[in-house]
């Protein structure tokens, strides 16, 4: 046998990874970021003429918020507790008679793995002044996806009997045919002035 | 009581710390795992997220580019005044410069995760309308239109 190899003194290795350690602590941060997702329509030139898309009144489910953050929904007054409720009611009821101006009409679509189904043609549009606070907007706009989210859950249990959250991406994908999330959100406008 | 006198005497055997870089080694690995890296440093008030129930967790951290929509900070109000401005990667900048920050931030991603890109609005639940639908405009003339507005949890 050769001579022995010295030890190395480890007891500094602590302090080492102590020093790491503080590294670490001071350079990174815990908080993971939770949003509300959205996409944004293309933008378009203003000085080009558009073909303005028509789109029956009755379809439309109208939320307008005001300077003052009241809500105005359908042309009538609204809390916003009952924002949920009301938009949920207008995604799940559907006619196509023309006398009827309550609720949306309805497109028959086939698809595949459920059959022919009635696909609502509601669009939700919002729309805020300048001066509408922040808070406010993402209050309604998160009433609007729940509203969605529990149209989707509703037809997630019937169709396949899980949740929405449950389901396997091309179930998903079914459900999001079935109930196509369309929030259009006008230009504000600056009635309140400055 | 000299017995116990006796006892007090003796020392005690040494605490091994032979563990202990283990230990620290374990902690370090937790927080490499658990954490990440701090972008920026902000310039505005840190801002106070409006709640939300619906919201989904931005996944991906180096497909997410930040703008901050606040107060500015107190050292900088003589500067900027007290209403909400945008705070873009280091500095506080003006609306038209959107463009040019998207464009740059779309650069330094992998080419094929580009059409990936969200931008995340963290905006304060004080400010108004008029200045996030600024933004939003400009990152629609950018084509960045996947956008994540930034919420605290509801419970």
């Amino acid at each position: 046998m050769g001579k022995k190899v010295p030890e190395i003194n480890a007891s500094s290795m602590a302090d080492i990874s102590f020093m790491l350690l503080i590294f670490f602590l001071a350079a990174t941060t815990m908080d993971t970021d939770k949003g509300l997702f959205r996409m944004l329509p293309p933008y378009q030139d203003p000085t080009e003429q558009q073909e303005d898309i028509k789109v029956l009144d009755k379809n439309l489910f109208v939320v307008l918020v005001n300077k003052d953050d009241k809500l105005m929904v359908e042309k009538q007054p609204m809390n916003t507790r009952d924002l949920r409720r009301a938009c949920k009611e207008f995604l799940m009821n559907m006619n196509n008679d023309s006398e009827d101006k309550k609720y949306p009409g309805y497109n028959e679509e086939t698809i595949p793995g459920i059959g022919t189904v009635k696909v609502t043609k509601a669009i939700v549009s919002i729309q805020n002044d300048r001066q509408t606070s922040y808070e406010k907007y993402i209050e309604v706009q998160n009433e609007i996806i729940a509203a969605y989210n529990e149209v989707k859950d509703y037809y997630s249990m019937k169709y396949f009997k899980k949740t929405f959250k449950d389901l396997k991406e091309n179930q998903q994908d079914i459900i999001k045919q079935i109930i196509p999330q369309k929030i259009s959100e006008a230009e504000p406008k600056n009635i309140g002035g400055k | 009581m000299a017995q116990f006198r006796s006892k007090e005497k003796k020392t005690p055997p040494p605490i091994s710390t032979q563990s202990l870089p283990d230990i620290i080694f374990m902690l370090i690995f937790f927080f490499m795992v658990a954490t990440t890296m701090r972008e920026s440093t902000l310039l505005v008030k840190k801002p106070h997220l409006p709640k939300a129930t619906e919201f989904v967790k931005l996944e991906k951290k180096s497909l997410v580019s930040n703008i901050y929509i606040a107060a500015p900070s107190n050292a900088l109000q003589k500067l900027y005044g007290t209403q909400p401005v945008i705070q873009l990667n280091e500095a506080i900048e003006d609306v038209s410069k959107i463009a040019k920050f998207v464009e740059l931030e779309r650069e330094s991603m992998p080419a094929n995760d580009r059409s990936q890109m969200t931008v995340s609005l963290k905006v304060d639940s004080k400010a108004r309308m008029g200045i996030v639908t600024d933004v939003k405009q400009e990152l629609r003339k950018a084509n960045a239109l996947k956008i994540s507005y930034s919420v605290v949890p509801k419970n």
